[in-house]
């Protein structure tokens, strides 16, 4: 299963592609020709179907080595991205842990985790690291835990304390977020980070899902998809960085549309935090453009047949309206009618 | 998905008296293997197969968090109650395979503390070792101060004097040493967060002392599992599942669910956590509410109960189940 990266760039030229395999493996958020907001948590089991992203506990995917090489332009513009407070450093560890087991164990060709007590040596070969350490000692690692491993892992991070019956964003390594900001949110509670302050008839969800979470057990991680739209395969679509992606928006046509418009799925995971009892929540990004998923036949009838019938509100909150006529148009030549298959993977 | 579904499958590899009172037990990864870290404070719902009846009680986890080889726990023999402390006691046995739950941890270390004051009420001791465990690999800051009836049911007292000499502290009820609360609470530095487990008078006394003395409400830690108290039996409707139970004089509501089939969420099985919370539909008597959990208002309204520790008595009970 040796993946072969690609070398492309997530701005100015623009070079991110998938490949065929890549195309096939992407996470579809619909099941079914219509969407519904919905809460949709579901346990994060490793699905016995090989390749798919949903195979392991981190996902490692032909992107992996541009994007790591793309967080790190990010965050030489801009090192606010990642930010830990100091109580956080031991979860920074246990995260260390946890996704250096996982890839070693899930990707033994790729990484590697040789434990001698607490010296710990880790090999990752796509980026062609081999660093020696001591487990929880800081002065032996480059930058903080956290840092240090989520420059080597796919997907933004949230590390979330838990205390006085809140969670607290109190760390994070944001750089392919789409529209929040973690140098905003650091240190807030559960509360806060959802503010404006939902309203009354709204609050009853928010404190069941806090309750939820705070309530999530180690060892029985929870998922959901979400998902949205961006137009170029652009990671970085930061509320800092509006002013350099907003006009892209406005710059779509009939004829580059299949190219530019990109379906942007998050895979987001939320499991306990052993050692630290803070809870992590790893935000994964997948970009798909429009040519691409009418390949797939099943997918771009749905995609034209759920685009079509969402509710305004949510084409609003998501922040394609402008652009939702157009896509309706160009997706109905990929719309035959025919009836579709139940579940998100295309049809063999 | 009802929570405390993420199991365990462990062996006991040992089995040892520690005092008159309290035993301990060591479980290993039945096949071997490692099990999985945890933070200091956590506790292991343990499953007993109890003569036809299953029972599952919440235990602290008082070994290194650090050490995967191996889990503690120790349990305090209670003679008067409903009989997990006994199988425990009397009937598991080396070799044998039991299966608990990961762990959890409701009794959690506040990280961002620049001292951890903790106090400890007889079996309350055990989360304190884990934690001791867990702050001397990182040079966390803390003191233990520890009351106990006598020298010779102090568990663990003496070993933990000597592996933290001048940060333990023991006080013996049968020599008249008392823990000199105000004055330990007025010398704490700035950032110090306080901890108590052990009886309900006991953490009672440090809330109530800790706010007297102006601490702030997040700064005082305590953790309580409440056995499920025992009662009149009674009778429920359950409206989801279209069933009626009994539930007996010594079961809970949460296990007479559980004995008729129905998948009822739980965490800590004690009151404290939440995860159990209930709808009740119709209510023709009264709730018996022994929880930490339900505010009074909610108790007021009675529209709520935890089923793992809470009772009713009168004519017809109907939940939302
Ligand atoms: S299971 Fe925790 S309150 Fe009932």
């Amino acid at each position: 299963m040796t993946i072969q990266f690609n070398d492309e760039t997530f701005r100015d030229d623009f070079t991110f592609r998938n490949s065929p395999e890549a195309i096939k493996r992407f996470p579809f958020p619909f099941h079914e020709d219509s969407y519904m907001y919905s809460v949709n948590l579901e346990p994060h089991v490793a699905l016995k179907r090989p390749g798919s992203p949903f195979e392991f506990a981190f996902d490692v995917d032909e992107h992996y080595v541009s994007e790591m090489a793309d967080r790190a332009k990010v965050l030489a513009d801009d090192p606010l991205r990642c930010q830990s407070l100091p109580h956080m450093t031991l979860a920074g560890w246990d995260l260390v842990e946890y996704i250096m087991e996982a890839k070693a164990r899930d990707y033994p060709d790729l990484f590697e985790l040789h434990k001698d007590g607490d010296r710990w040596r880790w090999i990752n070969k796509p980026l062609g690291i081999d660093d020696t350490f001591t487990f929880l000692d800081e002065s032996t690692l480059p930058y903080g835990p956290m840092e240090y491993i989520t420059r080597q892992t796919q997907g933004d991070f949230a590390l979330l304390d838990q205390r006085d019956d809140n969670l607290w964003m109190d760390a994070g390594m944001v750089t392919t977020q789409a529209d929040w900001s973690l140098d905003f949110d650091i240190g807030m509670n559960f509360f806060e980070w959802h503010a404006p302050v939902p309203k009354a008839h709204e609050m009853g969800i928010f404190v069941r899902a806090l309750k939820f979470l705070l309530n999530l057990q180690q060892g029985a991680p929870v998922r959901r998809l979400n998902w949205t739209m961006t137009v170029n395969p652009l990671l970085d679509t930061s509320p800092e960085n509006y002013h350099k992606w907003g006009e892209m928006k406005s710059k779509l046509t009939m004829d580059n549309i299949g190219e530019k418009q990109h379906l942007r799925v998050e895979l987001q995971t939320l499991f306990r935090l052993p050692r630290s009892n803070a809870i992590c929540f790893p935000i994964r990004c997948y970009l798909c453009s429009f040519n691409d998923l009418v390949s797939v036949p099943k997918w771009g009838r749905r995609l034209h047949r759920v685009i079509r019938d969402l509710p305004e509100e949510l084409a609003e909150y998501k922040g394609f309206i402008a652009n939702r006529p157009l896509m309706i148009e160009w997706l109905s030549q990929y719309d035959d009618g025919a009836p579709t298959s139940d579940g998100i993977f295309p049809d063999e | 998905m009802s929570a405390g579904t993420a199991k365990l499958n462990v062996t006991v590899a040992e089995v040892k008296p520690i005092n008159e009172l309290v035993t301990r037990f060591k479980f290993v990864r039945t096949g071997g293997g490692d099990l999985p870290t945890f933070s200091g404070g956590a506790h292991t719902v343990v499953e007993m197969e109890d003569g036809g009846q299953t029972r599952l009680n919440p235990y602290s986890l008082m070994s290194d968090p650090a050490d995967r080889g191996a889990y503690m726990v120790s349990v305090r023999r209670d003679d008067e109650g409903r009989g997990g402390s006994l199988f425990m006691h009397n009937n598991v046995k080396e070799g044998m395979e039991m299966v608990i739950s990961n762990p959890v941890n409701l009794f959690s270390l506040d990280l961002r503390a620049k001292k951890h004051l903790m106090l400890a009420g007889g079996i309350g001791i055990t989360p304190f070792i884990a934690q001791m465990h867990q702050l001397s690999h990182t040079n966390g800051l803390f003191d233990l101060h520890y009351s106990v009836r006598t020298a010779s049911l102090g568990s663990y007292a003496e070993e933990l004097q000597a592996q933290y000499p001048n940060r333990v502290h023991v006080y013996h009820d049968d020599q008249d040493e008392r823990i000199n609360l105000e004055e330990l609470l007025d010398t704490q530095p700035l950032g110090t967060h306080i901890y108590v487990c052990g009886p309900k008078g006991m953490i009672d006394w440090v809330h109530k002392t800790a706010e007297e003395l102006g601490w702030p409400r997040e700064a005082v830690h305590s953790e309580e599992f409440l056995a499920p108290a025992s009662g009149q039996p009674f009778e429920v409707k359950l409206a989801q599942s279209n069933k009626v139970i009994q539930v007996g004089e010594h079961q809970s509501l949460l296990e007479a669910l559980e004995a008729n089939d129905v998948d009822a969420p739980y965490l800590c099985r004690g009151g404290a956590c939440g995860q159990c919370e209930t709808t009740v539909i119709e209510c023709d008597g009264k709730l018996v509410h022994y929880d930490h959990w339900l505010t009074d208002e909610q108790r007021e309204a009675g529209k709520l109960i935890m089923p793992c520790v809470s009772r009713f008595e009168g004519k017809t009970l109907v939940l939302d189940q």
